[in-house]
This record gives C-alpha cells, sequence and structure tokens, in this order.
C-alpha cells in the first residue's frame, strides 16, 4: 500500500483485527494446536478456551451459550437460517425477507424462488424504514421463515426486529435476523426476544475474517446446514477453527464493554463527519436520515457526481470509503438498497459510505472534512449536470419506465 | 478496485480539455444521469478543411468514463472530421493502454458522443443528436438499440451477453433483455460464419487479411523485430512477404505455417494456404 497515512472509513465492509484479539489469538496457532474433539488431554486442554468463547459470545447476545453456534462467517450463518427454515418445514413454501437484505439473504431468496417458492419482499420507505404492517399482511400459514436484518450494511438504517419477531411468532412462523452489522453496535438482548436465530459476522466487530457465529434459540427447530462430525452438537459439522473462535469470543468481550463508547464517542464523531460535510458542500442528502440508525454509519449522497470517482479521489487521499452506487461494483445501477430508498436519480449515483469505528479520530475526521469539499468541487466541474441548466439526456433514458 | 492502468488514472486526475467551447460547431451528447453516465463533446471545427480546432468534454461518471472522454478529445483535435469518424472505443480503449472488460461501455460512449457531433455537425444544427432515435431498443433500462448491441458485437467481436452487457450496459440492469441479446448474437453470429471467404469481394478478402495481419500476426513477429505483408491472394493462397528481422530467418518457413496460417484459419477461413513470396 503506497498510502503511509490511512484513514479507514469502511468498517461496515471488514474491521482491523483489535491487538487484543490477535494476542489470545496466538498461542492456538503454536502451543496449543490440539483438536477438541480429541480424547487426549492434548485435545481436550482446548475445549475449555471452545467454551469461553461461546460464553462470551453469548454474553454479548444475552443468550445462552448452548445457543451459541461456531460458524465461518456470516454468510454461513444466514444461509444455515434460511436453508434451515426451508428444510425444517418442507411443506411450506413461502418466506419473507425484505428488499435491502444483504446478499447473503437476498440471493439464497432468489435461488429459492427459482426452485418454485414464493417470496415476500418488503419494501422501505424513501427513510429506509420499514412497515411492520406490510409483514402483517404478507404472513401466510405457508410462511416457513421470516429474516429481516437487524441493521442495514450500506445506510445503517435500524429495523425494529424484536416488534417484527414477536409479529411473526405469534402466527407460529420462525424468525431470523441478520444482525452482522448491529452487534457490538447496539445492545442486544435475546432473552426474551421472540428471535429463533440469529446472524453474526467476526470481522465485523473487530475479530479476523473468516469467523462468525450462529445463534439458535433454545428449543427452536433446526436442520444443519453443514453435516458430518458431531463438532457444535450436531448442528454445525467441521472441525473447529479454534484460534479464530478464541479470537471472536475475545472481540465479542470487547463489543459489550465498547457498547456505550460506540453511542457516544463514535457517534460524536459519525455526527461531526455527517454535518460538517452536509454544511460543507450544496446538494448533498444523507440517506436515511429520517431513519433510527447505527451509531457509525453515514450514508450521503452528492448530487450530479458519481461515486467511483470520489472514492478514487479520497483513495489518493488515503481516505477509504465505500459507495454502494454503479460502477465500484461492478454492476451497472446504484445499489439495490439505495434503490429501494427511492433516492432522486440526480443523487443516487453518487452516495458514497464512511462507517466508523472506536479506532477513529476526530484528527481523521476533520482531514476528511477538509479534503472533501474540493474532491465534490473538481467532479462537479466535470460534470455535465452541475451547471444551472436543466437535465439534458434525460429524453434518451425517459423513453421508458425506471 | 479496478485494475486501471497508470494512463487511465493520469487522464482520470489531470483531464485534459474539460469544460464546454462557446459557440461551438459540434456537439455530441450521450447517457443521461440516469442511465449512469453520459458525455457532453463541443467541437470547434474549421470552416472548408473541416479541421477539429478543439474539442472539450463533460462527463458524468466513473474514473474510466472522465478518462475516456478525456483522451477522446486529445486523439481528435487536429484531425479532420472524416478522419476523427474513423476512431473506434477500440481506439479509445488502446490510447489508454486498456480498460477493465466491464468498463469497455465508457469508450463506446466516447465514440457514440463523436458520432453525435459529427452528425449535428453535418446537419448545421447545434441542438442535440440522439444517436439511435427511432431505432427499435432493446434494452429498456438502459435504452441501448438493437443497431448499437450489433455495432458493438461486431466491432469488438463479442460472443457472449455478458460481453456485451460490458461494452454497451444492455443487460445490465433488470435482465429482462437478455433472451433478446442472445438472439442478436446467435443470429449474428450464425451469419457472419456463413460468410465464407470464398464469397467475400476482393476488396473484404484483403481488408479482413490485413486486418488479422495488423493486429495479431504482425505485433507478435514485431517483437523480434521483423513484420510480413500481404503481397497478392489467389483463390485460397495468401501470398505474403517477409520484412525486416524475418528476411532470411532460417524459421521463416516454420513461422509461416505455425504462425501465421494458423491465425488465418482461426480467424478467417480453416481452408486457407499461406505462401511466401
Ligand atoms: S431491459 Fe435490459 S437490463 Fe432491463
Amino acid at each position: 500500500m503506497d498510502n503511509e497515512k490511512v484513514i479507514y472509513f469502511d468498517n461496515n465492509a471488514t474491521s482491523r483485527t483489535a491487538p487484543e484479539v490477535e494476542r489470545e489469538m496466538q498461542p492456538f496457532f503454536g502451543e496449543f494446536y490440539g483438536n477438541p474433539s480429541s480424547m487426549h488431554f492434548f485435545g481436550g486442554g482446548v475445549q475449555k478456551y471452545l467454551d469461553q468463547a461461546r460464553e462470551r459470545v453469548a454474553a454479548l447476545l444475552g443468550a445462552m451459550p448452548e445457543e451459541i453456534i461456531f460458524t465461518s462467517c456470516g454468510t454461513e450463518s444466514d444461509s444455515t437460517a434460511l436453508w434451515s427454515a426451508v428444510r425444517a418445514f418442507p411443506d411450506k413454501k413461502h418466506i419473507i425477507i425484505t428488499k435491502v437484505e444483504h446478499p447473503a439473504v437476498m440471493n439464497v431468496a432468489k435461488f429459492l424462488e427459482s426452485q418454485g417458492w414464493r417470496v415476500t419482499y418488503l419494501p422501505v420507505d424513501e427513510h429506509g424504514r420499514l412497515n411492520l404492517e406490510d409483514l402483517k399482511i404478507a404472513l401466510t400459514p405457508d410462511t416457513a421463515l421470516v429474516s429481516i436484518m437487524w441493521a442495514n450494511n450500506e445506510t445503517g438504517v435500524v429495523f425494529p426486529v424484536e416488534e417484527a419477531a414477536r409479529i411473526t411468532h405469534a402466527k407460529g412462523v420462525l424468525f431470523h435476523t441478520d444482525a452482522v452489522q448491529a452487534a457490538g453496535k447496539l445492545p442486544i438482548n435475546l432473552k426474551d426476544a421472540k428471535i429463533d436465530m440469529l446472524s453474526i459476522s467476526g470481522h465485523k466487530l473487530h475479530a479476523p475474517k473468516g469467523i462468525g457465529a450462529f445463534y439458535l434459540k433454545k428449543g427452536s427447530r433446526f436442520m444443519p446446514f453443514m453435516m458430518g462430525g458431531h463438532q457444535e452438537h450436531g448442528r454445525r459439522a467441521g472441525t473447529e477453527n479454534v484460534p479464530y473462535i478464541v479470537g471472536l469470543g475475545k472481540a465479542a468481550e470487547l463489543a459489550a464493554s465498547n457498547l456505550k463508547k460506540e453511542n457516544t464517542y463514535v457517534k460524536g464523531l459519525r455526527d461531526r463527519l455527517e454535518q460538517g460535510l452536509s454544511k460543507a458542500i450544496k446538494n448533498t442528502k444523507i440517506n436515511g436520515i429520517g431513519a433510527e440508525r447505527l451509531p457509525n454509519t453515514v450514508n450521503i449522497s452528492f448530487e450530479y457526481v458519481e461515486g467511483e470517482s470520489i472514492l478514487i479521489m479520497l483513495s489518493e487521499k488515503g481516505i477509504c470509503a465505500s459507495s454502494g452506487s454503479a460502477c465500484t461494483s461492478g454492476s451497472l445501477e446504484p445499489s439495490h438498497v439505495i434503490r429501494s430508498m427511492s433516492v432522486p436519480q440526480t443523487f443516487a449515483q453518487g452516495s458514497i459510505r464512511f462507517s466508523l469505528s472506536v479506532y477513529n479520530t476526530e484528527e481523521e475526521v476533520d482531514f476528511v472534512l477538509k479534503e472533501m469539499p474540493a474532491i465534490i468541487e473538481r467532479l462537479r466541474a466535470i460534470s455535465p449536470f452541475a451547471d444551472d441548466k436543466p437535465l439534458f439526456g434525460m429524453d434518451a433514458c425517459q423513453m421508458h419506465n425506471h | 478496485m479496478w485494475n486501471y492502468t497508470e494512463k487511465v488514472y493520469e487522464y482520470f486526475r489531470n483531464p485534459r480539455n474539460v469544460g464546454e467551447i462557446e459557440n461551438p460547431d459540434a456537439v455530441g451528447e450521450v447517457g443521461s444521469i440516469i442511465c449512469g453516465d453520459a458525455l457532453k463533446l463541443t467541437l470547434k471545427v474549421e470552416k472548408g478543411t473541416e479541421k477539429i480546432l478543439d474539442a472539450k468534454f463533460k462527463t458524468f461518471g466513473c474514473a474510466s468514463a472522465i478518462a475516456s472522454s478525456s483522451a477522446l478529445t486529445e486523439m481528435i483535435k487536429g484531425k479532420t472530421l472524416a478522419d476523427a469518424s474513423k476512431i473506434t472505443n477500440q481506439h479509445i480503449v488502446e490510447f489508454l493502454g486498456g480498460l477493465p472488460s466491464e468498463k469497455m461501455h465508457c469508450s463506446v460512449m466516447g465514440m457514440e458522443a463523436l458520432e453525435a457531433a459529427i452528425k449535428s455537425y453535418k446537419g448545421g444544427k447545434q441542438e442535440k443528436v440522439i444517436i439511435g432515435a427511432g431505432e427499435r431498443i432493446v434494452c429498456k433500462c438502459f435504452s441501448v438499440t438493437e443497431a448499437k448491441i450489433l455495432k458493438a458485437i461486431k466491432e469488438n467481436k463479442l460472443h457472449t451477453v455478458e460481453e456485451v452487457t460490458n461494452f454497451t450496459k444492455a443487460g445490465g440492469g433488470c435482465r429482462q433483455c437478455v433472451g433478446e441479446i442472445e438472439k442478436i448474437l446467435k443470429d449474428y453470429w450464425a451469419e457472419a460464419e456463413h460468410k465464407s471467404f470464398e464469397k467475400m469481394t476482393v476488396v473484404e478478402k484483403i481488408k479482413m487479411l490485413e486486418k488479422v495481419l495488423s493486429e495479431d500476426i504482425n505485433p507478435k513477429l514485431k517483437a523480434d523485430g521483423g513484420w510480413i505483408e500481404l503481397v497478392d491472394v489467389r483463390g485460397k493462397t495468401v501470398v505474403l512477404r517477409f520484412l525486416g528481422m524475418c528476411v532470411g530467418c532460417p524459421s521463416s518457413s516454420a513461422t509461416l505455417k505455425n504462425v501465421v496460417e494458423k491465425e488465418f484459419r482461426e480467424r478467417i477461413d480453416p481452408t486457407l494456404e499461406v505462401e511466401a513470396q
């Protein structure tokens, strides 16, 4: 990497592994390399560290340790939820998700749809909010599962999942939530919630990539996604990834102790960034501003400029952010989340997400605030739309419905 | 991140010829904010000689769209409209040292803006010319016409829907048009392949052979300091002449069979023979 200074504002994509986590993992690559399934003392000795990690993850979620299953990532946890539900209820052929789910849920639902399942995609309003009346209407006796993310990865908008779970449960239907972005940023207490399944991912909360966890409420109907050995009480086969599980445990413990800081310090940085950008640059739009949002995420659209161009210019200043729009993802349209929120076309292509963490500082925020206006100004000077003339070129695409 | 060449970055960072010419002689506009990228090209043209005296652009789009537009203005300045009109999207890509395959549509946009500008000049009006207006639209999400898809297939030798999407955006949205794109591809290649070498006119044959020579064969030979030129075509026999380091090279006859003939057979007609003069 050529940039000396890295300002990392892309924590919803991935986060740095906390030094404490790294330290705690280290011995399990060397000294303690035993397989916890072995009968001898050397393998068995590792078991207690797995137990400790399970307790720590359970504590972060307000769950019982036996309700935690370690997986390889958030995607595996999401897949486990969806596949388990449809296989546990083979006669039911309907599932409900939202229009703004992460691809880990969305693409499984789309595949199921192609295989004959009926899928309801709940809409969101212009602030990215869900209307639970839509959920009530969508639930049928044929519904096998409702899966609603806790917080959106692109906008940070938080959904009322506990209420959604209550509505779902009242109809006897399983409820899953993808809490990959919420865990560690919002308080979660599953003890009294009607949530049957929940997914988390290690690398979003300062554990390494390649480790996740799946919460399965005691007594819920379940079919394992991975079959094989008896690990995780037969609910997820495969030799445990001991160092990473230990790392996730430590990260969960840190996250629990940092929760307050997320909602004070990180939120303060986020607000400073958000307000600073809105003030310094005209024609901006904070996506999801009318909704409850994660304390660390700001998704901002700059009118008449395109996201990838902004990102590259930011990147040349050492600033890492991301764009859900058009070109960065290789697809050619704004992200499905931004589109679902009916963000005006003139804004939609220029959407940038900054996602912060406890490792960010006020100086970093100020540096972005200093650099950003010039970047937008430069791009607007090149943009044919940015002067006061009405939009040209609308007619070519306006011939059709968008 | 995309794997952009240094030249793409350079033209993105320091774009040449940004802006709009006041009282331009020609204006070309393509794309729209809805399509995700747009380009406005304005030209100053010398009366009589039809030489492009100045060219400026404004682009809404990603780094490669900005780089492609800027590159285009550099490439056409000083050329006559007739010469400029020969510029294809491939030339823009070559100028930039390549573009990621998903970004080829940026270069196509440049070529189209130029086409629109030339049309506007010829029509003597500065108002907007929409290329493809009135033609059949295949992809509704991005308003891509059948003619545009066919042109991209032909000029860039596209074989898959994914490639067509990369070059024209068609099929990059709701994907409802994918079936139709498949059909256009199938029909085009079925016809193109039927048009065998034998049925081509002499000019077509020469053009085809020259193209393969300059694009596929000579670049390889030039690496070793030699090249070949076309001398004659007799029936299915192509007569060639070795030049440069290839003259007197002991392995030239092997090159003739293993490289040149193989390439001609693969690209043009499997029954072609080659001989050296
Ligand atoms: S019509 Fe072509 S992608 Fe939608």
